[in-house]
């Protein structure tokens, strides 16, 4: 066989990538729950037949699911082959759902189906998506105080929800006995199906075309191609050890703070973590399974590097000591419900805090990091019947080299949009009292991190319990190189007027609420970038013009006095403040 | 001024579009046959009326006869997305005046978490007044009349021009912003006054508020603009009403376009749409999937019988949304100016970046160093030097071959040309790729499509991207480089309306919806009634938005009338849905979202036959031919024969390889295709087999 020209493995690059953005497509337009269809909390791929290793992922997926489709696709291969799990045949789809088994939380739900070429399965398709409702303890799964994993839900092994093309409504009926809001989840099962189907159509196109051979040589040799680009990209970091920490409030039971103990080695051209000094298990649900593990890590990476295609081969110099004994590598049956959307950012900030040492002008300041899953659940006594609201919000980013932290931005793991109030006041009964950008939140720096948002949610009738799954209650987003961090996130909750504070600040479950009751949020704002004392005057003078930041904190942050009628930056003052601060 | 009413068939009728680079005219004397005459000149950006009048100018053709002047212009489009816009100050609902700087938590890209936004209207102009409307219409907290007088106050002190009213749930109940309006029109001499309801009267209030703040912030600057070339035109002997491009593809007078001015900020691209749809229709091609490629970008949409599709949901750039009815045209980040380059892991990459106009490719000498697609079709042949019209200093191909060995070749074992052919190869096939996305992978059989090519460097690429998306045949104009302005001499006058519904569809009272789509019948026609030029007929089309309950993304079905019974809705929709996704599911209930009304004010049909002047046709395909000359396809050197496009005597039929020459664009046919050129001079290409 003739060695592959540089022509032909650029387009059967581009074609693989092709193949699953269209997966992408199909499952969100076609899907049912918001999560998916909205949110975009979904990803699709294109897996090894050996050993289920990523050969191509979707661009639009939900970065947390880089990586870890690889690792449940490789259990489904392992289980077969030693007969825990039935054979496959052409036409089948397997479902998954164990977080142990290469997973995140029991709400994301994988299916893979072994695409068939000449009788022999030539690779595997699979895709995530998180489902509305999984049953358990409470709708939607994320429970802030379970301390077992069957309180979150409904876990299956890989069994076989297709069998040749059909449904099989046994197992199918299994799983809408188990889960809230049953009656849409056909929807999303087929919708998922549909993706799956339409990648297999492209690939099969792909292979006619190209031959079978070739894309089996171009694929090892565009998984080699991708290790030597992030080799290249390591090869640019001095060699030596980077130390950070990160810190998660804490696990929703016991109120004490987790720590994230992170070094990261770089030796050649690999980068070697190690968690090790991590905290243990924990008792409530914010262990990370290792699959997560292990995503957040890419994921960062490729947040710092994103021009390396998503394949196995760009995450082969990024070697991950399992780090066992810590509540990065969580076993049956510890709860985990919060891994994929707190615990997975704050691995991803002790990345950013290690790497930006090494690398200042690519990575940026500390993220607020947290999907600020607040959760309402209650009867609405007009409409007479019981809903559940969630409120997910952004927060500011970090100041970087270039540029001050955008406002509001999604969380570092999502690519959702947060639902609109008009909506939101539509479908529940409440009441916004402000919806607004969080002045001062920005934690100050050469270039100041991004603003919080604060809002306000009024219960108008009836009872509900108000539930909240956040993070960065106790310590805000890092600051760097000289940068101060972003403002905490606070929950107040007023019942009869009088305000309450969750003990663990960020998280806790089942408050009740009455009519008139009151939640009050303020999201974290971005750490700054650099020492606040070099940040231009006049930039410090806009900043106060806009009304983010008051003149005090002009001053006691930045150094920069402005004048009385708030016009100009008075340069005398300035300078003498700046110099009696250094 | 007394409007005089232009005449219909049989006058004078000039389109005018500006882009980026040029402004085309194209003008049709009905009054001697249909003759036609058309010019190219340079876009002057700082007052575009300049432009205009060169164009006008250069015709020849005295403008005091012309009868009827369109124009679309990118006046708004530049605005807002150099933010050169008018101060613009907004009054808003307490507690939510940061909701257009919130946006809905998103960033620019999945990866990176870096970006930058800078909101319409600053925050420092953004005042909040108590009031509060609920979702169900209810008023909690009544207006604050003197909150408004004091917000009004502050912000004319601060030097705004325009104001933007934007309260919660006024789409529910506009009463709090309409009595806001009210007082403001007090002390706001100039009526730059827009409530956030009037434009988009949906839930969302992101969305509204910056639809309405792109609206108030570009009425100055529209309004300006149209005065300028107003008074440039009667300068000129043309005294009479002149017409606007809207972004529906519909015509609007200029005595009304600043009203609804953010209609205008995707004018351009919908012209270029609206003419495909026109000459296709004429040539027997009802769908089409348009392509219009350009220096930076190349701007897709698709066109099903006849009728270019619509969508409410716009974003023109990142975080800013223009909610109101427009051509569903979507920009693929691919363009001649795409820099291909090899990457750290020896593979070949084509774009994002791009030369964009400044520098440009190589072969525009204007200092471009990257190799880009358009060095690419220079290199092969299929670009002759002396037809590129942009360029500053010529510059050698041999330089421009020799910079493709250099930065491409070298890295991956190729010659110049391989590299070239490369990058050729993989920038069809990524720009495939991202017009499968947004047309046929959306649940069309790409067999039932034909391919329109236009812009400057359309038809270069057009043969080979249908044969990569499997469309059997593509469509080349006669006058590839001045679509656009094709598409404002042929436009109807147009307006649409969207109400939102919103209910299951076994809940919805049959007489409630055909009362609605009546009423915007009706609506629609009043407003067609003011114009100044008279329409031939009235045409309406109604359709609806609908999904499966418990679903967020939305199908739009075309209705038969305004009478429809639920289980023909059910039915329509059902169909629809598996179309798109072979997907049935008779477990869920289908929910109808928006009911949509377009009335269009049909104009008397434009005979396109002498696009291309039939006079210099020439009696044989072999007096057409300008010379033979060695182009690249697939690997082989082909000598082919290069036409001049104007000369192919009608009916003719030319056999690929080969390329086809006129003033402002190349059509290259690759080995295998088929052309034959029609009637109206456009050239059907049958890709054929290969």
């Amino acid at each position: 066989m003739a060695k592959l020209d540089a022509i032909t493995l650029s387009v059967i690059q581009a074609a693989l990538q092709q193949t699953c953005d269209e997966m992408d497509l199909t499952f969100s337009r076609a899907a049912f729950s918001p999560v998916i269809a909205e949110a975009n909390d979904r990803s699709d791929g294109i897996y090894s037949a050996l050993d289920g290793s990523l050969i191509a992922q979707g661009s639009q997926g939900l970065p947390v699911f880089v990586g870890v489709m690889q690792y449940s696709t490789r259990t489904v291969i392992e289980m077969i082959a030693d007969g825990r799990c039935l054979p496959p045949a052409p036409g089948d789809i397997y479902i998954v759902n164990d977080p142990y088994l290469g997973g995140t939380h029991l709400m994301d739900v994988r299916f893979a189906m072994p695409v068939y070429r000449g009788g022999s399965i030539f690779c595997w398709l699979s895709n995530t998506g998180h489902w509305p409702d999984i049953g358990g303890a409470v709708p939607g799964g994320f429970s802030a105080s379970a301390t077992a994993v069957e309180q979150e839900g409904l876990r299956l092994p890989p069994v076989k929800l297709f069998k040749k093309g059909k449904l099989d409504p046994e197992i199918y009926a299994i799983i809408c006995s188990n889960i809230r809001v049953a009656d849409q989840r056909i929807g999303d099962i087929k919708a998922q199906a549909a993706a799956l189907m339409v990648g297999q159509d492209r690939l099969f196109e792909i292979l006619d075309r190209y031959g079978d051979e070739t894309v089996v040589e171009a694929i090892a040799e565009l998984r080699a191609r991708a290790a030597a680009q992030m080799r290249a990209n390591i090869g640019t970091i001095a060699d030596g050890t980077y130390r950070s920490q990160a810190f998660v409030d804490s696990d929703g039971v016991v109120d004490e703070p987790l720590t994230i103990a992170l070094a990261v080695e770089k030796q050649g051209d690999t980068l070697t973590f190690d968690f090790m000094g991590s905290s243990k298990p924990c008792a409530g649900p914010m262990n990370s399974v290792l699959a997560t593990t292990l995503s957040s890590v890419y994921l960062a990476m490729r947040h710092i590097f994103p021009d390396v295609p998503i394949s196995a081969g760009a995450f082969e110099p990024l070697i991950v000591k399992r780090p066992e004994g810590t509540f990065l590598d969580a076993k049956y049956p510890r709860p985990v419900s919060g891994c994929a959307a707190e615990v997975s950012q704050r691995i991803a900030e002790a990345v950013f805090a290690a790497m930006v040492q090494a690398l200042p002008d690519k990575v940026t300041a500390a993220p607020a990091g947290s999907s600020g899953n607040f959760a309402l659940g209650g009867n609405d006594p007009v409409r007479g019947r019981d809903y559940v609201m969630y409120q997910i919000s952004g927060g500011g980013y970090g100041g970087n080299t270039g540029h001050d932290g955008l406002t509001n931005g999604c969380s570092t793991i999502g690519i959702s949009k947060s639902p609109p109030v008009e909506i939101m006041e539509q479908a529940f009964p409440v009441l916004y009292r402000h919806y607004a950008l969080r002045e001062g939140s920005g934690g100050a720096g050469k270039q100041r991190g991004g603003f919080g948002l604060a809002y306000e949610v009024e219960l108008l009738r009836g009872q509900a319990r108000a539930s909240f799954v956040m993070d960065h209650g106790r310590v805000g987003p890092q600051g760097v190189l000289g940068g101060s961090d972003g403002a905490v996130n606070t929950v107040t909750v007023f019942k009869g007027g009088q305000p309450h504070v969750p003990p663990h600040l960020s998280k806790e479950q089942d408050i009740p609420l009455k009519a008139g009751d009151r939640v009050r949020v303020g999201t974290p704002g971005g750490g700054g970038y650099g020492d606040p004392l070099l940040r231009a005057p006049q930039a410090v003078l806009n900043d106060v013009a806009l009304g983010y930041y008051t003149k005090k904190e002009a001053a006691e942050k930045f150094g920069v006095a402005i004048s009385n009628d708030g016009t100009a930056v008075d340069d005398k003052a300035t300078a003498k403040f700046r110099q009696v601060a250094h | 001024m007394q409007e005089k009413v232009p005449a219909q068939s049989g006058g004078v009728i000039a389109g005018i579009d500006v882009g980026g680079t040029f402004t085309d005219l194209l003008l049709i004397d009905g009054n001697s046959g249909g003759k036609v005459h058309i010019a190219k000149t340079p876009t002057t950006n700082n007052n575009q009326a300049f432009g205009v009048v060169a164009a006008l100018g250069a015709t020849g053709f005295p403008v005091r006869d012309v009868d009827l002047i369109v124009h679309g212009t990118t006046t708004t489009t530049n605005a807002v997305l150099e933010r050169r816009l008018a101060r613009t100050g907004m009054i808003t609902t307490l507690g939510f005046r940061d909701i257009i700087e919130l946006g809905r938590r998103t960033r620019p890209q999945p990866y990176g978490m870096t970006g930058t936004f800078t909101p319409v209207v600053p925050r420092n102009l953004r005042l909040e007044v108590d009031e509060r409307v609920e979702a169900t219409g209810a008023v909690r907290v009544p207006l604050n009349e003197d909150d408004v007088r004091r917000a009004v106050a502050a912000l004319l002190a601060a030097g705004c021009e325009s104001l933007v009213i934007h309260f919660l749930h006024a789409y529910a109940n506009p009463a709090h912003e309409l009595r806001a309006a009210e007082i403001a029109a007090e002390s706001w001499q100039n009526g730059y006054v827009t409530t956030g309801h009037s434009l988009l009267s949906e839930a969302r209030e992101f969305e509204r508020g910056v639809t309405a703040a792109v609206n108030a912030s570009v009425q100055p600057i529209l309004e300006r603009y149209v005065g300028k070339l107003r008074s440039e035109l009667a300068a000129q002997g043309y005294d009479r009403d002149f017409l606007m491009m809207n972004g529906n593809g519909g015509m609007i007078s200029a005595r009304f376009v600043t009203r609804e001015a953010a209609k205008t900020v995707m004018s351009g691209p919908a012209s270029g749409v609206i003419a495909a749809a026109y000459t296709g229709k004429r040539a027997g091609y009802g769908n089409l999937v348009t392509y219009d490629m350009g220096g930076t970008s190349t701007d897709v949409a698709l066109i099903r019988n006849a009728e270019p599709a619509v969508s409410n949901e716009t974003e023109i750039e990142y975080a800013m949304p223009i909610h109101v009815p427009m051509v569903a045209v979507h920009t693929v980040g691919a363009g001649g100016g795409s820099i291909a380059r090899v990457d750290a892991a020896g593979l070949i990459q084509v774009g994002p970046e791009s030369a964009g106009a400044n520098p440009g490719p190589i072969c525009y000498g204007r200092g471009g160093t990257e190799p880009t697609l358009t060095d690419a079709n220079l290199v092969l042949g299929r670009l002759a030097p002396q037809k590129l019209l942009a360029v500053d200093h010529p510059v050698p191909v041999e330089a421009v071959r020799q910079i493709f060995a250099e930065k491409i070749g070298r890295a991956c074992g190729l010659d110049a040309v391989e590299a070239a052919g490369a990058v050729l190869r993989l920038g069809n096939l990524k720009m495939a790729g991202a017009i499968r996305m947004v047309s046929v992978s959306r649940g069309h059989d790409p067999r039932d499509f034909a391919l329109f090519a236009f812009g400057g460097a359309g038809p270069l690429h057009a043969a080979a991207l249908a044969r990569e998306l499997g469309l059997p045949k593509v469509l080349v104009p006669a006058r590839p480089g001045i679509t656009n302005a094709l598409g404002c001499v042929v436009a109807d006058l147009r307006h649409d309306f969207v109400n939102t519904v919103n209910q299951p569809v076994s809940l919805v009272d049959e007489a409630l919806i055909r009362q609605i789509l009546e009423r915007r019948c009706e609506e629609g026609a009043r407003m067609i009634a003011k114009e100044a030029i008279r329409p031939q007929s009235l045409r309406v089309a109604h359709s609806a938005d609908m999904q499966f309950v418990g679903q967020t993304h939305i199908i739009n079905v075309p209705l038969p009338s305004a009478s429809v019974s639920r289980a023909t809705l059910q039915q329509l929709f059902e169909k629809a849905y598996f179309a798109r996704f072979k997907v049935e599911l008779p477990e869920i209930r289908a929910n109808l979202v928006n009911l949509n009304t377009s009335v269009t004010g049909v104009r008397p049909d434009i005979d396109l036959s002498r696009l291309i002047d039939p006079a210099a046709r020439a009696d044989s395909l072999d007096d057409a031919r300008l010379e033979t000359r060695p182009v690249w396809f697939d690997g082989v050197w082909h000598d082919a024969p290069v036409y001049a496009r104007e000369k192919l005597p009608l009916g003719a039929t030319v056999e690929g390889p080969a390329v086809l020459e006129q003033m402002d664009a190349t059509t290259v046919l690759e080995p295998g295709n088929i052309a034959r050129s029609d009637a109206d001079g456009n050239l059907v290409i049958d890709i054929g087999g290969g």
